[in-house]
């Protein structure tokens, strides 16, 4: 019997064609987040809010992410932006060579920031890097405030929390405050932002955050 | 269940490594896997077995060696083994900790069966 060493990444096919999209986003000083979370958060009310808030401030490419239909791509077209929809026909995640594809349907020259929203899924996303500046997970406040304990690897991959639909909070049994707690166990520097797509409520801030970041690519 | 593509990943890389005509000959393909990476070795296993019936891997073995999570901590040094995920010192209570195992998702080794040459 002989022994072949291997000693590498299972993932590392996704991480080079990732790291690819990450120089394609540099040369073109793009700021492009990641958005995950489990289904039904509100990703896609979040993007309508920030584009209607952003009322073309900022030039804004998006890719929608989904396992059938392309109902969000259709959501997100009514505020002229440019957008592809990728449908993974069952897939959990998008991969980094999904993202690739899909770039070539962009004219990346003419965009600041770039907007991936991922399949609702609050496991699977967190293993595949798709090139992006950083991820965003979203968790809206009728999922539990254990959310963050109990998918931690998506906590720990992010950089931003996004606390949704804080409209409800007098209806459903949560406390944001606990949501922050719990989400700053697993990662302590997590900036966190509360937000209501009826409301509008923490719209402008989370808005004022992109446009500082995406200001500070193009520098 | 993204297992079904990570057991797709290590097919490829067993391609990259063992020529076609002695695919057949590999015994047993250890994987590295962490306990904060992820992967829920139980699927893995399941995924792997479902693509090799009836390929020449056939015969192969998925073997996981599980990699705990381990902290350490930057102010009291102490390592912790906590929950995955967890990044508060044990110790100290200090969350200025990094991790030192537990994302691992890896292929270490491919074990082959030696080829028998036929006498003429």
């Amino acid at each position: 019997m002989s022994v072949v060493t291997i000693e590498r990444k299972v993932l590392e096919k996704n991480d080079e064609i990732a790291q690819r999209n990450r120089e394609l986003f540099a040369q073109h000083h793009l700021f492009v987040i990641n958005v995950v979370s489990s289904p039904g958060s509100g990703k896609t009310s979040l993007l309508e809010q920030t584009l209607k808030h952003l009322n073309g401030s900022l030039r804004v490419g998006v890719v929608e992410g989904d396992v059938q239909t392309d109902f969000d791509a259709q959501r997100v077209a009514k505020f002229n932006v440019p957008v592809v929809q990728i449908v993974t026909n069952g897939g959990c995640h998008l991969e980094a060579k999904l993202v690739n594809d899909a770039l070539s349907n962009f004219d990346l020259q003419n965009i600041d920031l770039l907007i991936i929203e991922n399949v609702g899924n609050l496991v699977c996303p967190a293993n595949y890097d798709l090139g992006e500046t950083l991820k965003v997970v979203v968790v809206s406040t009728t999922e539990g405030d254990d959310k963050p304990l109990k998918y931690p690897g998506m906590f720990h991959h992010s950089s931003v929390l996004i606390v949704n639909k804080i409209d409800l909070i007098p209806y459903v049994n949560s406390n944001p405050k606990v949501i922050r707690k719990n989400a700053l166990q697993i990662n302590p520097s997590l900036k966190i932002f509360e937000t209501s797509c009826t409301t509008n409520k923490g719209i402008p801030e989370w808005c004022e955050w992109l446009k500082s970041q995406t200001v500070k690519r193009a520098d | 269940m993204h297992e079904l593509s990570i057991a797709e990943s290590i097919i490829d890389i067993i391609h990259q490594y063992v020529a076609t005509e002695r695919l057949c000959t590999v015994r047993s393909v250890t994987v590295k896997v962490g306990t904060f990476s992820g992967v829920v070795s139980d699927s893995l296993e399941f995924s792997y077995q479902a693509i090799i019936a009836g390929t020449p891997l056939d015969q192969s073995r998925l073997s996981i060696e599980q990699i705990p999570f381990v902290i350490e901590c930057t102010e009291c040094s102490q390592q912790s083994y906590n929950e995955p995920g967890m990044m508060q010192c044990t110790s100290c209570g200090s969350v200025r900790t990094k991790i030192l195992s537990g994302k691992e998702l890896q292929v270490k080794d491919i074990e082959l069966d030696d080829v028998v040459e036929e006498q003429t």
